[in-house]
Formats: C-alpha cells, sequence, structure tokens
C-alpha cells in the first residue's frame, strides 16, 4: 500500500451519490474484462450536474470526453459522500479512472465499507470542511502515517481523522487478504 | 440497561447475550439476496477468492432474483442475467427466479416478502441498497457491496457495527389522504439524507401497528435514504399472519426493552401532517403538495420496490376511478403476483387493471423498469426536460434517466391525483 499519495484535486459539493459516480445505464460493463471495464473509468463522476463539477469553478469533467483516465487522483467532497445505491461499482469506477483516495467530511455507510472491504479507494475524514479551502486541480499530497494532507498548491496543512478499525483491511489490501492474514479463511 | 429490537437480532446472530452500539462484530447470515446488477460480480469475485474449491456456505441461505435490467435490448445486461442462469445451473441453486419462466416474481424486495423469506428475528443481507426494506417484518436487514456478498456467500459471516437507534413514533388514526410515503417523507425533511448513517430507524406507534405489511414496508424500504443501516418494525400479529400464508419456517419476535437506549426519539400526530413530496433533487427536500400544485407535469410513475405494491394500486385506482388521466402515466407493479391481483382486486366491481386501462395508462411488465433509469429502452425512463412525479424512492441527479429531468417523490394518492389534473395536486381534492 503506498502510504504517500501525491496528485491534484478535483472538489465536489455534498450528497454524492452513486448515480451521480456512476450512472446506472453504465452498471452492465464487465468489471473483470480488462477491455470492458475502462468503461467505467469513462464515465466515472460523469452523472455530477456540470455546474458542480470540478468545484468552485465547476465546468470541469473528471474524466475528459473520449478519455478513459483522469487526471485528478485526489477526490474532496463534503458531507454523505457515497450516499444511494450499493453498486460496488462506484468505488470501483472511482479506482479504474484512476483516483487513489478520497477525503470528505462524511460517507453512507455501504459505500465506505465497498471502498475499504474492496481494497479500491482510500476513503479519509476529515473535521473540517475541505471543499472550500481546496480548489481543483490543486497539487495535494497525502500522508498515510501522519494522517495529513499538504495543499502544495496553497502551502497549507490539514490534519484528517484517523482512519482507525479499518486501517489493517487497507493495509492488507482488501477484506479477503485480511481474513486470510488472520486465518479467518 | 435494555436492548433495541436491532441489538437483540444482531446479538443473538453474533452469539452473544448482549451488544452496544458501535461495537464490531461478526454476524451470521439467515438469508443472502442478490440480482442481476450485482450478482454476477459478487459470484466472479466469490470464484476469485475462494479459487475452484469455492463452495456456497448454505445454498438454502442463497436467493436470486433477477429484477433490474431485464426486459432490454442491451446486449450486455442481458449478459448478466445469463450469468446468473449459468451459475444458478452449475451450483444447483434452489432459490432462483428466472425471468422467463413461471418462476419469475419481480423485483427483490417485494418478492423475498411474498416468497416467504423475511422471518422475524432474522438476518438478510442484500447487494441492494433496498434490502432494508425487509425490516418491516421485524428483522435485521440491509445493504452490502458486491465484496462483502462474495464474502458472506463462501463464509455465511460479514463483520458489522451495532447501530445507534433513532424512534419514530406515530400517533393517532392514519386520515384518508395519507399514506406511508408521506410519513417516511416527514422523516426525511427532517433528519435529511445523513441524519440515519449508520443507525437503525425503530417504527412505533398505533399508525404504524394500524397498517397492513405493504404500507409499513414503504417505511423501512425508504430507511436508507437517511442513510441508515436499517430500518425495523416489530412483528405483530399482522406480521405473522402474513409470514404464516407463506412458509412454515420457524422465527423468533424480538422488541425493544421500556428501558433500551435511543439516540433520539421523535414524535408524531398523524392528523398534523400534510400530503408531502420531495422536490428535486434529494429525497430529503420536503414540501407539501400543496405549496407546489399546479406545476405542469410531462410523466406520472407509479412503481418500484417503495410504491409499486398491491396498496399502492389500490390507493391510486381509488382516485384514478372514472377519470382520464392528462399525463403519460407508466403502471409498473412491482411483481408478478402484484401483477395478477391488478386484475383480482376491484373498486366497484371493476379490477384495478381496468381502471388504469381507461383512464389510459400504460401497464409495464414487472420489474425495477425506470425507477433507476437502466438502460436506454428502458420503459418510463425520464429524458431530458421532463418534469415527473413518481411514487418511487430515489430523485438524485439523473436517478429515473435523464440528470437534465426533474424527479418529483409523492405518494400514490398524490401521483394519481397528479395524473389526472395533468399538474401537481394535492389528493385531499379527489377524496
Amino acid at each position: 500500500m503506498e502510504k504517500i499519495i501525491k496528485g491534484r484535486a478535483f472538489v465536489l459539493g455534498d450528497n454524492i451519490d452513486t448515480d451521480q459516480i456512476i450512472p446506472a445505464e453504465h452498471l452492465v460493463y464487465s468489471l473483470s474484462d480488462p477491455e470492458e471495464s475502462k468503461n467505467y473509468g469513462r464515465f466515472a463522476l460523469s452523472g455530477v450536474p456540470l455546474s458542480q463539477s470540478g468545484l468552485p469553478k465547476g465546468g470541469i469533467p473528471f474524466v475528459d470526453e473520449g478519455q478513459y483516465q483522469t487526471k485528478y487522483q485526489i477526490i474532496i467532497g463534503g458531507s454523505n459522500f457515497g450516499c444511494g445505491s450499493s453498486r460496488e461499482h462506484a468505488p470501483f469506477a472511482l479506482q479504474v479512472a484512476g483516483a487513489k483516495a478520497i477525503i470528505a467530511e462524511s460517507y453512507a455507510r455501504i459505500f465506505y465499507r465497498n471502498c475499504v472491504d474492496g481494497g479500491f479507494v482510500v476513503p479519509y475524514e476529515t473535521s473540517q470542511k475541505l471543499n472550500d479551502k481546496i480548489e481543483t486541480g490543486d497539487e495535494l499530497e497525502l500522508d498515510l502515517n501522519g494522517n495529513t494532507l499538504r495543499n502544495l498548491t496553497k502551502n497549507e496543512t490539514y490534519q484528517l481523522r484517523p482512519l482507525g478499525d479499518i486501517l489493517p483491511i487497507i493495509e492488507a489490501g482488501n477484506i479477503f487478504e485480511y481474513a486470510r492474514q488472520n486465518n479467518m479463511i | 440497561m435494555g436492548m433495541t429490537i436491532t441489538e437483540k437480532i444482531m446479538a443473538k446472530s453474533a452469539g452473544k447475550k448482549r451488544v452496544e452500539p458501535g461495537e464490531s462484530i461478526w454476524l451470521n447470515v439467515d438469508v443472502l439476496m442478490t440480482h442481476d446488477v450485482c450478482g454476477p460480480p459478487t459470484i466472479e469475485i466469490w470464484k476469485r477468492e475462494f479459487g475452484d474449491k469455492a463452495k456456497i456456505w448454505d445454498k438454502e441461505k442463497l436467493v436470486i432474483f433477477p429484477d433490474h435490467y431485464i426486459f432490454t435490448k442491451n446486449p450486455q445486461a442481458n449478459r448478466n442475467v445469463n450469468i446468473l442462469r449459468e451459475f444458478a445451473s452449475e451450483y444447483d441453486v434452489p432459490n432462483y427466479y428466472d425471468v422467463g419462466t413461471d418462476r419469475y416474481k419481480g423485483v427483490c424486495h417485494i418478492a423475498l416478502a411474498e416468497e416467504g423469506y423475511n422471518l422475524p428475528g432474522t438476518v438478510l443481507f442484500g447487494t441492494d441498497s433496498h434490502t432494508c426494506t425487509s425490516g418491516a417484518f421485524g428483522m435485521f436487514s440491509t445493504g452490502v457491496g458486491n465484496t462483502d456478498a462474495a464474502f458472506i456467500l463462501g463464509t455465511g459471516k460479514i463483520w458489522e457495527k451495532v447501530p445507534e437507534s433513532l424512534k419514530f413514533i406515530f400517533e393517532g388514526n392514519m386520515p384518508e389522504y395519507l399514506t406511508a410515503k408521506d410519513l417516511i417523507l416527514m422523516i426525511l425533511g427532517d433528519i435529511t439524507t445523513d441524519g440515519g448513517t449508520y443507525r437503525a430507524l425503530e417504527f412505533d406507534g398505533e399508525a404504524i401497528f394500524s397498517m397492513q405489511m405493504d404500507e409499513r414496508m414503504t417505511l423501512t424500504n425508504m430507511a436508507i435514504e437517511a442513510g441508515a443501516m436499517n430500518g425495523i418494525i416489530k412483528a405483530d400479529e399482522v406480521t405473522e399472519k402474513y409470514v404464516r400464508e407463506r412458509t412454515d419456517k420457524p422465527y423468533e419476535i424480538f422488541e425493544s426493552d421500556p428501558d433500551a437506549k435511543y439516540r433520539e426519539v421523535y414524535r408524531y400526530n398523524v392528523n398534523e401532517i400534510e400530503p408531502l413530496v420531495a422536490k428535486p433533487h434529494s429525497p430529503d427536500n420536503r414540501d407539501t403538495v400543496r405549496n407546489v400544485a399546479g406545476r405542469k407535469l410531462t410523466k406520472c410513475y407509479i412503481g418500484s420496490c417503495t410504491g409499486g405494491k398491491l396498496t399502492d394500486f389500490y390507493n391510486a385506482a381509488k382516485i384514478i376511478f372514472g377519470n382520464e388521466v392528462k399525463t403519460p402515466t407508466f403502471i409498473v407493479p412491482g411483481s408478478t403476483y402484484v401483477a395478477q391481483q391488478l386484475e383480482v382486486e376491484t373498486i366497484n366491481g371493476i379490477t384495478l387493471k381496468e381502471i388504469f386501462e381507461k383512464a389510459g395508462c400504460v401497464i409495464a411488465q414487472s420489474s425495477c423498469a425506470a425507477c433507476l433509469g437502466g438502460p436506454a429502452d428502458t420503459v418510463g425512463r425520464a429524458a431530458d426536460g421532463e418534469v415527473v412525479i413518481s411514487t418511487t424512492n430515489r430523485n438524485f441527479p439523473g436517478r429515473m434517466g435523464s440528470k437534465k429531468s426533474e424527479v418529483f417523490l409523492a405518494s400514490p394518492l398524490t401521483v394519481a391525483a397528479s395524473a389526472v389534473t395533468g399538474v401537481i395536486t394535492d389528493p385531499r381534492e379527489f377524496l
């Protein structure tokens, strides 16, 4: 597991639901076929209304038209990130697009579990509102050892909530690896 | 200190005497449910992780309902159903309800109830966020993703944190113009879409226990719209009668202790609640129907796991009876049983189906259909610029199709009244 994640920020608002992360019409592609599953990257966050995509200016797609990979590796959300449907395609789509981590004030339970148990993206919580401090495109450095996020563009550092109970699962890679390491399966 | 019904069921499933909110425990799962969207990836993960000797932990406890994208020409959607079919045949899964056969049931949450899988005191997980619907039967039920489902498929176990509970007490006799949908929209407006995150919503009060199972399921169905882990209603004689008509499997009834601890208790008098809507684009964007009345509509939709049950159609038919709809109106039965009952149940000697047909409604085949958008050829799907009023459970941007459409959520009474006038209309004008 990478302990330092560097990348550009993609900023979103509150209540980003799983239909916005991957719209239902795109849930039909195979998740294991490498060619077909690229479509999840292509349509990741395509359901976010354009004016709210890539704040504060908006109007920025997470993945450019015709592309499969994003330029933004760290997603900054608000509260209740990942609410709605249980579809694991949502964190998978973000991973396929190239996102490594999400930093939000709070998460919906199923989405949070899916991120962790499936080993797709690291979901960090923050007790301060960051989606009004960080702008889309800012260069960020996430340190999993110190639970800090550095904004290299603005020269600011933000403290994040430690991952706690879920850290061993994230470190193992996913729930199956974790269970094997602990002789549970 | 006493325990809540949710804590008691989780303790039993974990083999413990008591559990506390916040505690992480391993549960033994009684039923795992999956469908055509999340079933194939669940099976794939299970095979990948458990290898050649992958074994279903208990075949009798696995239930599979294709229901989401089934009446479509989309080749990848059809491939998903084929994967389920082949899996069921290869592993000899007894509880597979294939589309295109007499066994086909329709929407999974309704079918779980109808087929006798919902049993008081048991623990049910499903690869669908609305799995919380089954909590109407005094059981613990919640949604999970594919990885967690694959883990259950191989082991029968899952880790969960015990949720804190919120209690919602509804006092009074339900007025004729209100349904369970109005009550849950009331709650959502009060606690918002994350007010229930990692919590249990427990429903109580005489108005709740006066309801039939159909209506109780509308309340627990939308617990997830508050982000809740589960919704739950204690089993009573109404529950037991429903269950006993469908199965002879054993069950155990739990109820919350009088001194059980709740994070918060909310009290409502149903006589003080008006018909409500959730305005675009969130289920907690509550307003009264009165305040938005007159808004011109392009489509009305009655269907889904929350709004496509027999009681929902009976309520809608009461208002549509003898009228013609002024806006394209879609009737999508939640299950094939509900679809059959539309031809049996009558008002003034006329079947519900005839009432809808005479009014000019489109009656579609039973499935999830446009509740969640789906492939382009899905019946009732919202197009750009549409203004829809729907009995479904979510109105996030793009949920029913185009993100350039607007969806209002409302009770079947309100949707029916609006279908007759073509604009959002308070059902009290018809009752």
